[in-house]
């Protein structure tokens, strides 16, 4: 099955480069996407089903970030079709194909088992959306293609030196090493302590590039920035959560091998550190999607932290990484919306935003409250639980630390945001003729069921996947 | 076999001197073939026992790493029509001498840290860092694009040598997906080195400084 979820998108990614027609070719992405999502529930359903092989198999939090990255894709595929029509004078056959190429990669890095081949698969997903973040061919969206390109190439090298260290320390003790996840984690305790630490540094800067957590959080704003809405909501719900679940796969084998505490203070320490610099640059941000860029550091930083603060926190981290992934999406396709309508992007041009798009401008509104945090929303529920996890394990400083920073972002993003929602359009921004949707509103509109739906109650099969994972994920001294 | 092992790692740290003292970005580009061309003889070297798979790698890594991505960046170069770097951030005297007090560096903490008895007789760990610094030092100093890819090349490099010491526990097809990886990556830079010459009409990557706070 899981072989199935990586050949479809590349099939159809096969087919996407020989279909000639530029208006029927987005028309793939959609049935793609759910033909992606079925394969997914049934490989969440039997899990044993998933063709289990030593290098490919599903492990529990694997399938949370499988189901993420499945249900976003959907809904973005269903935006792309509206997207790609309204830019009609670009040629869409590289954004089709790079879409395709991109849900196959992370499902490989989702699927793999083995650290090499999960290494191979994240640079996949690096190559892949390089060509998404071009797609306006500017100068400025070149600019920013570049220093993704390169900030992203360098970062995940060195996680590729730091898989080799880690392999190595196995080698170094003479442990059979296969650089197989079951097996290091079986050999955990043997492994050889100093290239270990040196090896979790390493991992932890060459992922956390691609997580984008501070201070290699560089590439992130202007990427986010340049390129297409609907390819900011991938990027910031489906490629950082893969970087994160490779962070998360690498701390666990690190914790049984009894590395726990010092893992565990360098992720609280990094986590803190990007919501320092979120907050730095979110107050007074002027680009809204640059402070979507932001956003998405503060929220990579909150993942980072749970997992560092361990225990409760663990829950509670996966289970934001699920509503942190989907209002994203809230987020980035409604700010492109905007985008699109106003012909700009900084608050000097776009007010009013809910006037001219009531429907994309209340969403945008409405994601804002989610993602800081406002009952009764999916993150309120995750962010109230890592906050729990932190004192029922007598951090309190950090729980303190962390409340304060989310009551900081919440003023700082909400100026900003409040600002492109109310008023009136400002008469020297005359915008452009587009206006709300249904392909490029109702995927929104799903995205948002979403996020109050888990902000009101967790499904029981998604609270049973959240439970799996934690389970597996705890080490037992 | 450690000896023959030796002098090319020794072959391969003279190239990283040299890359770093030179300014003809021609030059740069044959000098990292040439590396690429030794790297890719070594797995036969660090193999315990012959078999297929070091054959193998050795031979797509000297296709890739000493021709094709050579074959790229140089055309890439010849679309632009730059010949040098100019003003790097750190003069090229002075970051050779950097290069040096790196594998000096990079000697000493190998000898610090725990290898496994049949490594600690090569040059591997020393070179394999010091390669890794050699390509951060380019990347971050010099300013055309195109040799700030030849310092992610250099940087990868560094990691192939690192990779050596686990030529037995790394399956051939991680191994070549690594160097496809590094070959589309060089793809990718290449195409879009190509539009930035066409949009700024330079190579400068201090131009590309629209997009900050």
């Amino acid at each position: 099955m899981s072989v199935a979820l990586i050949i479809l998108p590349l099939l159809a990614a096969a087919l996407a480069a020989v279909v000639r027609s530029g208006r029927i070719r987005p028309w793939l992405l959609p049935p793609v996407g759910a033909a992606h999502l079925v394969l997914t529930m049934l490989a969440l359903l039997h899990p044993d089903s998933v063709g289990v092989t030593r290098w490919l198999a599903l492990d529990p939090p694997g399938r949370i970030v499988l189901l993420i990255v499945s249900v976003l894709f959907f809904i973005c595929s269903v935006y792309s079709v509206g997207y790609l029509r309204y830019r009609g004078e670009l040629s869409n056959r590289i954004f089709c194909v790079a879409l395709l190429v991109f849900l196959a990669a992370t499902t490989l890095v989702i699927c793999s088992r083995h650290l090499g081949l999960m290494w191979v698969a994240m640079e996949a997903t690096t190559l892949a959306t390089a060509p998404l973040i071009y797609f306006n061919r500017t100068p400025r969206s070149i600019e920013a293609t570049w220093k993704y390109l390169l900030v992203g190439s360098v970062g995940i090298a060195l996680a590729l030196l730091g898989s080799f260290f880690l392999a190595y320390a196995a080698v170094q003790k003479g442990v059979d090493s296969s650089l197989l996840f079951d097996d290091l984690l079986r050999n955990a305790p043997l492994l050889s302590k100093p290239w270990l630490h040196v090896a979790f540094i390493l991992l932890l800067v060459g992922y956390g590039t691609k997580m984008g957590i501070a201070p290699m959080h560089t590439w992130k704003p202007d990427a986010y920035g340049e390129a297409p809405g609907v390819v900011g909501a991938l990027l910031a719900g489906g490629v950082t959560n893969c970087a994160f679940l490779a962070l998360v796969r690498v701390d666990h084998i690190c914790r049984a091998a009894g590395e726990g505490n010092y893992t565990g203070r360098l992720l609280v320490f990094m986590g803190i550190l990007s919501m320092v610099v979120a907050a730095i640059f979110m107050v007074g941000q002027r680009d809204f999607k640059r402070m979507l860029a932001y956003s998405s550091v503060e929220h990579m930083g909150i993942l980072v932290l749970a997992i560092g603060i361990g225990g409760g926190a663990v829950f509670g981290g996966l289970l934001h990484m699920v509503n942190n992934g989907l209002t994203k999406g809230v987020l980035f396709l409604s700010a492109g919306n905007i985008h699109r309508a106003f012909n700009g992007k900084t608050i000097d041009s776009v007010q009013g935003a809910m006037r001219r798009l009531p429907l994309s401008g209340t969403l945008f509104l409405l994601g804002f409250l989610a993602i800081t945090g406002s009952p009764p929303f999916g993150p309120f529920i995750s962010e109230f639980s890592i906050l729990n996890g932190a004192f029922g394990r007598g951090r309190y400083w950090v729980g303190a630390i962390f409340l304060s920073l989310l009551l900081i972002i919440f003023i700082g993003m909400g100026r900003t945001v409040l600002t492109v929602c109310q008023g009136k359009p400002s008469a020297a921004a005359r915008g452009t003729e587009y206006r709300d949707g249904l392909l490029t509103g109702l995927p929104i509109v799903a995205s948002f069921a979403a996020v109050l739906l888990l902000g009101i109650y967790v499904p029981a099969p998604l609270d049973r996947l959240l439970r799996e994972a934690v389970r597996f994920l705890e080490v037992r001294p | 076999m450690i000896t023959t092992l030796n002098a090319l790692l020794v072959v391969v740290l003279l190239i990283n001197l040299f890359v770093l003292g030179s300014s003809r970005i021609s030059a740069l580009i044959q000098a990292v073939a040439v590396q690429g061309v030794v790297l890719g003889v070594m797995p036969l070297l660090a193999h315990g026992r012959s078999s297929l798979m070091p054959g193998l790698l050795a031979i797509a890594t000297v296709l890739v790493k000493g021709s094709l991505i050579p074959k790229m960046l140089g055309k890439a170069l010849r679309d632009a029509h730059i010949k040098r770097e100019i003003e790097p951030i750190i003069g090229f005297m002075p970051s050779t001498l950097l290069g040096a007090l790196g594998t000096a560096a990079a000697i000493g903490l190998a000898a610090k840290l725990p290898l496994a008895a049949d490594h600690a007789q090569t040059l591997i760990v020393p070179a394999a860092l010091s390669t890794v610094f050699t390509g951060f030092l380019l990347l971050t100093t010099r300013i055309k694009a195109i040799t700030q890819a030849i310092g992610y090349l250099v940087l990868e490099n560094g990691i192939f040598i690192f990779g050596l010491l686990l030529i037995e526990a790394v399956p051939l097809f991680v191994e070549l997906g690594v160097l496809l990886d590094v070959f589309v990556g060089v793809f990718v830079i290449s195409i879009i080195i190509h539009h930035i010459h066409r949009e700024f009409d330079s190579l400068d990557t201090r131009r590309l400084s629209a997009l900050k706070e």
